[in-house]
């Protein structure tokens, strides 16, 4: 059984991001592997563990993907691979998945896992983009995926946590919320072990150019419209300013 | 044809997304088109529809995306809608790309606004987490989904009302997915939907050796502990006590955010709170576009300071 993840990058969630035209300015923003991408190769390692699959990890040839892919060596996959489709928009997920379609013709694996999302996927998310390359059935919104009598068994998500079980013929995509169970830490040791010891493949791929009828003409900061009253002063004051206010709004135990 | 066909999600919102059809339908000058797959929907309260199409077969209901996805192609095919709109549910992120794929349409997902004229779509869609907008310029025909936050008015303009039967596509016979249990996880005696208070704890909080210091100030406060999903999927607190999209939806007297950033899948469950306050370190996070009050700084320096005020 041959589990690929396909791992997608993000801005560090800690990073400030300043806008340059309709992108953000990415000079000194780092691209870390994608929070959701991150809970779908926990899942793809949790498998692995439960019956002896393969994992291999698959990104887009892009700054930042060496070394997401390192991380993910380091936390269990058995193969890397940078899948090289040229340069590409970063908001063109279609494309993206194309490119990832391309990669598993070669690669066959019997199960792909991706994140449910990305923050950049506003043209469309890569778990039904790529189903729908490949006519594999796809399930998204997923918390949890097992291997029973080949086929997957997958739980979707819904609405206020109600939750259903599917079961899905092979081969198949399936998107991730969440894992079974927290990515795993990894440390510091291990990752500078599979720094030395991972061996990268690269698979150049070709895509059909993209095609444009929809475009991004600015990004903006939203307006403050309605925004919030916002107090000042040090910790002291503004916890006596938010402790005064619960008061005078009733909001505290009587 | 000009019509906007909208996809009835069985878990959705669908009078409010058929309310936020119309006055595209009238821009398009077409008629809102509602597809009803599978009875798990009901065609019989949707009021704001023109023409209900409904499609009946036992793979549609419960729901199967695969079998939605069907359902929806064929009614793609027949009517040649302008726009497709979505919920961005969970159904909307199963289907919504997949049939622009498939039917080689245009896709935008996470709107906020969308006006058509011209034979143009704009829309506004939110972009990393909520920290920024993307205006987009779109050729019709194309399928949008539209964040359940941007779905406010129920206009009460009443649709036709015309009920159509679809034939179900032979795809339904055949397919690769199978649905086996649906269930609703135990709530391990925590229900936040009925809490007055809750301190909300996110990102910033860093860690699961943080998660006292939140609690501390929770049980000064009277208030339950909650966290939003980056908390949950961590682990640091357990999914019963997750407030957003795919968690609880609440309406507290008081919620105390504490490093949330304010993503738009966390805003939907929680901005029916009555007074929401926010802690953040960084004064452009989305939380303070929907807090009543804001306060820029380390929330563990305040939360301490607090807690031993409230205590």
């Amino acid at each position: 059984m041959n589990i690929a993840v396909a791992l997608r990058l993000m801005p560090n969630p800690g990073d400030e991001l300043e806008l340059d035209g309709a992108d953000i300015d990415r000079e000194y923003v780092e691209m870390v592997m994608n929070e959701f991408d991150d809970q779908a190769l926990e899942e793809a390692v949790l498998i692995k563990e439960a019956t002896g699959a393969t994992v291999t990890a698959v990104g887009l040839r892009a700054e930042g993907i060496e070394q997401a892919l390192r991380v993910a060596y380091a936390r269990g996959a058995d193969r890397i691979v940078i899948v090289d489709a040229g340069e590409l928009d970063p908001y063109d997920s279609r494309t993206a998945a194309l490119a990832f379609a391309q990669a598993f013709r070669e690669l066959k694996p019997d199960l792909v896992l991706t994140g449910v999302q990305t923050p950049t996927d506003v043209f469309g998310q890569g778990a039904p983009y790529l189903a729908a390359a490949l006519d594999w059935p796809q399930v998204n919104v997923v918390v949890g995926v097992k291997l029973v009598d080949g086929r997957a068994e997958v739980t979707q998500e819904y609405a206020g946590g109600r939750l259903a079980v599917l079961g899905v013929e092979l081969p198949a995509v399936v998107g991730l919320q969440s894992a079974s169970a927290p990515p795993r830490y990894v440390s510091m040791a291990r990752l500078r072990q599979a720094m030395t010891e991972a061996s990268t493949e690269t698979l150049a791929v070709d895509v059909p150019a993209p095609a444009r009828a929809s475009t991004i003409e600015s990004l903006d900061r939203p307006e403050q419209t309605a925004g919030a009253k916002m107090l000042e002063g040090g910790p002291e004051e503004l916890a006596t300013q938010i402790a005064a206010l619960l008061r005078e709004q009733g909001a505290l135990v009587s | 044809m000009a019509d906007v066909l909208v996809y009835i999600d069985p878990s959705g919102d669908a009078e409010r997304l058929l309310a936020f059809a119309r006055p595209l339908a009238t821009g398009a000058g077409g008629e809102v088109v509602a597809l009803v797959a599978g009875g798990e929907s009901g065609a019989d309260g949707l009021t704001g529809a023109d023409v209900v199409l409904e499609m009946s077969h036992p793979a549609l209901s419960p729901y199967l995306p695969e079998a939605h996805q069907a359902a929806l192609a064929a009614a793609i095919e027949a009517r040649k809608p302008q726009l497709v709109l979505f919920e961005n549910t969970t159904a909307g992120y199963d289907l919504a790309a997949a049939a622009a794929a498939r039917a080689d349409l245009p896709f935008v997902g996470y709107c906020v606004g969308l006006s058509v004229h011209d034979g143009e779509a704009e829309s506004t869609s939110t972009v990393y987490g909520g920290q920024l907008l993307a205006t987009v310029r779109t050729t019709l025909p194309a399928v949008f989904a539209v964040n359940s936050t941007a779905m406010h008015d129920v206009s009460g303009a009443s649709g036709r009302g015309e009920r159509v039967q679809l034939p179900a596509p032979a795809k339904l016979d055949s397919l690769r997915t199978t649905f086996l249990e649906g269930f609703v996880p135990a709530d391990e005696g925590v229900d936040l939907t009925k809490a007055e208070r809750i301190v909300c704890v996110g990102r910033g909080i860093g860690g699961a050796e943080n998660i006292e210091i939140a609690q501390e100030l929770a049980t000064a406060l009277g208030a339950e502990l909650a966290g939003s999903r980056p908390v949950i999927d961590s682990g640091w607190l357990p999914k019963v006590r997750q407030v957003g999209k795919s968690g609880a939806r609440v309406k507290p007297k008081l919620y105390l955010a504490l490093g949330v950033s304010g993503a738009p899948e966390h805003v939907e469950g929680m901005q029916g709170a009555e007074l929401i306050v926010a802690v953040n370190k960084d004064p452009s996070a989305a939380i303070f576009n929907v807090a009543h009050f804001g306060v820029v700084a380390d929330l563990f320096d305040v939360a301490d300071e607090l807690t031993t005020l409230v205590s």
